[in-house]
Order: C-alpha cells, then structure tokens, then sequence
C-alpha cells in the first residue's frame, strides 16, 4: 500500500468536517438492500451512484449503509430512504440514474419521487 | 451475476451476517497455469457440519424472508462451468473458508469486474470489520489491509467518509493496474 501520506493529510481534513457535523443530529438515513437478489439486479452501482453523489454535492447529514432481503426481490435494487420525523421511503427497480435523482430530490430538497415508490410499481 | 467481484460481495456479506472479525479475500491470477482463484476466508460463527453438507443446495439459507439462498450455489455453478472447482470449509467457533477456482481461458468463465467497487462498498457496510485484501497477477501481488488505514485514521475517524472511501477506491484501483503491468 502506498500514500498513506496522504491519507495521513486526508485524515486531518476529514476530522475537520466531521467535527463540523456532530453538532447536528438530523441526519438522513440512505439504505440499499444488498443480498443475493439486490447485488445481482444491480445494487452495487446503485450504492456507488448514491455514494458519489453525496460527495460531489457535499451532502454532510447523510450516511449510506446496506441492508440484506427485504423480501420483495422481484422489485430490487430497492432504496430506502428515512428522513428525521417522517415515514421511511422505498424506492424500487433502482438503477444508478434514478439513484442520482433520490439524492438530489429526496436526500437534498425532502421531497418524495412518486414513480420510484414501490406504490407507485405495485398499481401498475 | 455478472461479475466475480459481484459474487465476492455477495459471499462476502455471508461473513458479515456471521460476525466476523476479520475477512480476508484472495485472489490469485495466473495465466501461465491458466488458473484463477478466489478464496474468502473469515473468523465469523462457522456452521454446523449438517448445515454445511448442504449449504451449496440452492433451497439451503439462513434468512427467513424466502426459502431460497443462491449466493453460494450461484458462485459454486460460475466456478464448475468454467471447468474448475469449488469447496468450502467451516467448523463453529472458527470461521469458513470458500475457495472457488474457475479455468482463466474458459469462454464461461466471468470478468472479475470492478474489485475496488466491491471493496469499497463492504467497507462502507461494515467499517467496524477488517478486510484483508490479496490480489496477485502472475507473481506481481499487492496487500491491502484495512488495519493498516484504520492506523493511521486514528479511532475518532470511521473509514466509512466519503473522502476515506474515494482514496480507497483509487488506492485499489491503482494497485490493480499496477499488478497488471499499468494501464490495461
């Protein structure tokens, strides 16, 4: 393994915005089912795509994590988003695009993309 | 699936779910031999020798949502299909061992695909696990040892921060290139 230099700097900027962010505990919950069914129907992407756009738009109260079957495989990637104070949010048949417009619509501005929901699939 | 590294973060979470400490994933490359192999390794429960005699059967699983578990038995299948082989290990209170090996040339034989994409998102799953990471192409190898980083972040820092998992993800994906010989 080489640079750990630069991790070394990379920490100390880190702890620095993490500090920052303690201080706030309305954070957002982002989770991606990741059992057989959800990795075989793309969910590594998926998490990637959610990942890297909460990055790029510096999104500072929200963690990604993973879950294991939430039971309706048929409708995987599933996403489920928990905004502090309301109901849980599950989004279906995600690719990385529309994981994109859950950080941008959900994670960021709070508001719910009802085509994505597993309602909206379930009265096709 | 259509990656091998998609059947290692799949297998993977199977240590996971099994509370292991530490995981450790192999993977060696050699084309002159016209092998690869995949071995995972963890310190998780084990498995009851019962349970083990039938773990690669597709109807075999521990979770409670469905009856089915494909993961092994969908890794164990890439691994014959491409004429190799697939055997798995595991006693309780010591941890498992899966060892795939697939025939390198075989038409049948998946891409491994995008190791660090893997890496990075067990890590982000389970920053509290160590990872221990070998991969080796014809005799050029590299180690990437999440014990190493966490030493160096310090106990206040969690390894799952965007910027840790960024360098991360470059740091494997260099490695990668690296072993290959430089860019592919």
């Amino acid at each position: 393994m080489k640079s750990l230099a630069e991790l070394e700097q990379l920490r100390n900027k880190t702890l620095a915005r993490v500090n920052l962010r303690k201080e706030d505990d309305s954070s957002i919950r982002v989770v991606v089912g990741m059992a057989t069914c959800g990795i075989a129907a793309g969910a590594r992407p998926v998490m990637k795509a959610i990942m890297d756009e909460i990055e790029k738009r510096n999104v500072a109260n929200c963690y990604v994590t993973q879950t294991g079957c939430i039971g309706v495989c048929r409708l995987e990637p599933i996403v489920e988003v928990y905004l502090p104070g309301s109901e849980k949010i599950t989004y279906v048949n995600m690719d990385a695009d529309k994981a994109v417009k859950v950080v941008n619509e959900t994670v960021v501005n709070g508001k719910v993309i009802d085509e994505y929901t597993i309602g909206a699939a379930e009265n096709k | 699936m259509v990656e091998l590294s998609l059947h290692i973060l799949d297998i993977v979470q199977n240590s996971i779910k099994a509370n292991s400490k530490l995981i450790e994933i192999t993977i060696s490359e050699d084309t002159r031999a016209n092998l690869l192999s995949i071995t995972i390794r963890d310190d998780g429960c084990g498995m009851e020798p019962d349970f083990l005699k039938n773990v690669t059967n597709p109807f075999c699983t521990t979770r409670t949502t469905r009856r089915v578990g494909m993961g092994i038995s969908m890794f164990k299948s890439a691994a014959e299909l491409t004429g190799g082989s697939f055997d798995i290990d595991s006693a309780v209170g010591e941890g498992t061992v899966i060892r795939a090996c697939f025939v390198y040339d075989s038409i049948d034989r998946q891409p491994l695909g995008d190791m660090a994409a893997t890496m990075v998102a067990l890590i982000n799953a389970k920053p509290d696990i160590d990872y221990l990471y070998r991969h080796s192409y014809n005799g050029n190898e590299f180690e990437f040892d999440t014990r190493q980083i966490k030493s160096v972040l310090g106990e206040e820092l969690c390894l799952a921060e965007p910027e840790i998992l960024r360098w991360i993800e470059d740091n494997i994906k260099n490695e990668i290139e690296n072993i290959y010989g430089g860019a592919q």
